[in-house]
């Protein structure tokens, strides 16, 4: 990677950073805050965008953060009032921005009309209240003439060279100008320097400079800050009047400055022709006299000579380092890294339980020193494991500001009014949680304005605000994150649901479902409460994806609803995916892991409750309600089938799949629970059925992680219909 | 002996591309991320040349112009100041401030390297 591709990457990087900053001052000033570091600081995160944007030439995004910044900026000098109008269409800049960049980052066509339109709005924002153009004065101090004494002696003209010897050879010269120059006091006050821009011109060509002293002061009258001296410079060059124009660029208005073109030579004569009044050296013929020399190291050349022996000296100080950078609080880290510390951190773990296991099996006390330092080394590796996966961990705020976002979309989109609040930003959670959350949760976020809030009119009618509110929460709750998406809506009509649920098969009719099971219906596959597929929620995904997704990250999902009041999600998330609670268990001799998740209870069947149906397949009756019994070892091919007979000697796990189904997976023994360290299966062998992953218990040995919802899968495509009906009809919870 | 160049800005981007084309031309380079980190840098060292944006968190670009003219220590050293404007009146109230030049965003390295050298000796 070239270095521009380098600081690309940077700039793309440091835009993100500036657009949760924009957001998140947005919000703010939105909420209602004036605070002038807010708008200041969302201003300067536009103009960063702005100024990183035109270095790589992304037009669009220069033009549009342009239009956004002037707003700003006419709001933080008060000429602009963050009105509710102005504050949206602020908002939908910033999303414009987010887009820009991020078709920018993907070095995707940007269409016009993607930014035209708001761009237009962010003009109407600026032509409202024309900016009023703070012209400077600019004073030109023109030079009193003092009265000259006459000192009594003159001063012999004395040439000083001024080129530093790098000047290259003038090209052909074909014109000759005269420059007059006469400094003002702001042009030293600046600290411009006349000597340099004399050296500036002489490069362009040949010159011959003459110092006008009339001006200068005799010495007792001399003011060190004011400007006495002006100079005459005749250059041949073959530049034109711009490039001698440039050079006084900084200092115009600073000066009086006149360049006239006075010959104009013709190409082949020679320089030496072309300029009688030429030095052949291009150097500088300067009249001084001592008052000027004085003049001059006090006015100007002395503050810059000065300046320049410190940094010498502090420069040899710090040994030619630049050393201005200050230390910053945070580092970044390639992912890669973190992952791979964590991979050790977890063989560490595992290392550390086998050496315990080997200890206490050679028979040593207790409370022999070699014990409690394993005891030391085991509370150190754990929190050492805490404090690496603590660095995967990231506040949810991002993810968060990314729905406020999705709730302006499907504002603008419904034509509802609903405010977004936020709880719980800093809540930190593993970063590819975070990061596999936003599809669950945008589409949770839209099903809540789209399904859940009521139309303005009906709001009213129901005497509730007109304005509807969603609540996103995060939350550290026993080990885990609770994320929380609460509308205050009508609530889930459990009537439409269970009639939805009746006509599409899901449900038998007749059969009579508690409302907590009726708003577990959402959850299954191929539910959608919509009466006509909208552009909002209905995008081909319903709620059974949205569980099957969090499930994928080790999390549940619940529902409650209250008729006129609102609905909520829950959704309880570990904290992270390179450690799982487990209930070890042994199936057939072979050890196994099932995730603490999906368990619901435990319990030792007896042959009286278990029944066969036929097939293969049995069922299990817990409190009146039968369950579909999972013989594990045998769907695992660990065994052949067992007979019904010997079920009553193992142990049955009530666990809880997608579609919120029960089913009993039958296993030999439970041995232990016990947090397990996540080892992937498919990386290091491939995919196998009924299994999500591996893990070294502190023993050594190997334990395969049982994956719930396969293992129920498989048990469903092999037995017959008649389980699939006891299940729709009875498995519901 | 390598001229120092003080920059001052608050954008990663922006330090890293002045840093490249400064270095690129020889200059030594020492970097604060915002004014009151460059006045503070101007403690350690003090530069021949200090190129400082405008719009900056904690002290802005006009707050540097006025500490360093203000100080006898510093009041000698140019200030280029980085401007995304090119319009007049931004330049006037840069130079209003006591900036020496200014550089107008996105720069060219070969016209910033030149811009140096125009109030540097």
């Amino acid at each position: 990677m070239d270095a521009m591709a380098a600081i690309k990457k940077t700039f793309f990087e440091e835009c993100e950073e500036q657009l949760a900053e924009m957001e998140a001052g947005l919000l703010a000033m939105n909420e209602g805050s004036a605070e002038n570091e807010l708008v200041n600081g969302v201003f300067r995160a536009v103009h960063s965008i702005k100024g990183g944007a035109g270095a790589f030439k992304l037009g669009a995004l220069v033009s549009f953060a342009h239009k956004f910044e002037t707003v700003l900026d006419l709001i933080r000098s008060a000429r602009l009032s963050a009105t509710p109008d102005t504050m949206r269409i602020m908002l939908r800049a910033l999303d414009i921005v987010s887009d820009l960049v991020r078709l920018s980052r993907a070095e995707a066509p940007i269409d016009d009309a993607l930014w035209r339109p708001v761009g237009a709005e962010l003009e109407a924002l600026i032509e409202q209240k024309p900016q009023q153009q703070i012209q400077p004065e600019i004073t030109v101090v023109p030079e009193a003439p003092a009265e000259v004494v006459d000192l009594g002696f003159d001063f012999a003209p004395t040439p000083i060279s001024i080129d530093d010897g790098a000047v290259a050879s003038p090209p052909d010269p074909q014109q000759t100008y005269e420059i007059e120059f006469r400094p003002s006091k702001e042009l030293y006050a600046s600290a411009n320097e006349p000597v340099v821009l004399l050296r500036e011109v002489a490069k362009l060509g040949e010159t011959s400079v003459r110092c006008n002293c009339d001006a200068l002061p005799p010495l007792d009258s001399l003011d060190p800050d004011s400007s006495y001296l002006s100079w005459t410079i005749r250059l041949v060059t073959a530049a034109d009047i711009e490039a001698v124009r440039e050079v006084f660029e900084f200092v115009d208005g600073a000066c009086e400055l006149s360049v006239a073109l006075i010959e104009h030579a013709p190409a082949q004569v020679m320089p030496a022709v072309a300029v009688p009044v030429a030095d052949p050296s291009p150097s500088l013929t300067v009249v001084p006299d001592i008052t000027r020399q004085l003049h001059e190291a006090r006015a100007d050349s002395a503050p810059v000579l000065a300046s320049e022996s410190v940094a010498a000296a502090d420069i040899q100080k710090d040994g030619g380092m630049a050393s201005g950078q200050p230390a910053t609080a945070t580092i970044r880290v390639d992912l890669d890294r973190v992952d791979r510390l964590i991979n050790l951190v977890g063989e560490l773990v595992i290392n550390q339980a086998m050496l315990t296991q080997r200890v206490l099996a050679e028979g040593l006390a207790k409370s022999s020193s070699t014990m409690i330092g394993l005891d030391e080394l085991e509370q150190l590796t754990r929190e050492i494991q805490e404090s690496v996966m603590a660095i995967r961990a990231q506040p949810i705020k991002s993810l968060f500001q990314r729905m406020s976002r999705v709730m302006r979309e499907v504002c603008a989109a419904t034509g509802k009014d609903v405010r977004l609040r936020l709880d719980g930003e800093m809540t930190e959670l593993d970063k590819t949680v975070i990061e596999r959350l936003a599809d669950p949760l945008t589409h949770m976020i839209r099903n809540a304005v789209d399904h859940g809030v009521e139309s303005r009119e009906t709001r009213i009618a129901a005497g509730k605000s007109p304005d509807g509110s969603v609540r996103l929460s995060a939350a550290h709750r026993s080990g885990r994150v609770q994320i929380e998406i609460s509308d205050d809506g009508a609530g889930i009509d459990r009537k439409r649901v269970l009639a939805k649920a009746i006509s599409k098969g899901l449900v038998l009719q007749g059969v009579e479902l508690s409302d907590g099971e009726i708003d577990n219906l959402l959850f299954l596959p191929g539910f959608s409460t919509s009466e006509s597929v909208s552009a909002i929620s209905g995008r081909g995904v319903g709620m059974d994806v949205v569980r099957r997704s969090i499930q994928a990250l080790g999390g549940r999902i619940s529902i409650s609803s209250r008729s006129g009041q609102g609905s909520s999600f829950v959704l309880s998330l570990p904290l992270t995916l390179a450690v799982l609670d487990g209930m070890v268990v042994r199936v057939a001799d072979q050890t196994l892991v099932v995730p603490l998740t999906a368990i619901i209870e435990t319990l030792r069947p007896a042959s009286a409750t278990v029944h066969a149906l036929g097939g293969s397949a049995s069922v299990i009756k817990v409190r009146d309600r039968f369950v579909p019994l999972i013989d594990v070892g045998a769907e695992l091919g660990f065994r052949a089938r067992r007979q019904l007979a010997d079920e009553a000697d193992g142990v049955a796990i009530l666990v809880e799949s997608e579609t919120s189904t029960t089913h009993a997976l039958l296993v030999d023994t439970i041995e232990d629970q016990r947090q397990v360290v996540i080892k992937s299966v498919e990386t290091n062998y491939g995919k196998i059925r009924g299994i999500a992953a591996a893990t070294i218990l502190g023993d050594g040995r190997v334990a395969l992680i049982v994956d719930v919802e396969d293992v129920v899968g498989i048990s469903r495509s092999d037995t017959g219909q008649q389980i699939n009906e006891l299940r729709t009809g009875a498995g519901i919870r | 002996m390598k001229k120092t160049i003080l920059t001052i800005d608050d954008s990663r981007t922006m330090r890293d591309m002045l840093r490249l084309a400064l270095e690129d031309a020889g200059f030594n380079i020492v970097q604060a991320v915002d004014g009151v980190d460059g006045i503070d840098a101007l403690n350690r060292c003090t530069p021949n040349v200090i190129v400082t944006d405008i719009n900056m968190p904690r002290m802005d670009g006009f707050g540097v112009i006025k500490a360093v003219r203000s100080d006898s220590r510093w009041r000698g050293v140019p200030i280029l100041v980085l401007t995304t404007e090119s319009d007049d009146a931004k330049k006037q109230m840069a130079r209003q401030a006591g900036a020496t030049g200014w550089i107008v965003k996105p720069f060219d390295p070969t016209k910033l390297v030149a811009a140096i050298h125009r109030v540097s000796p």
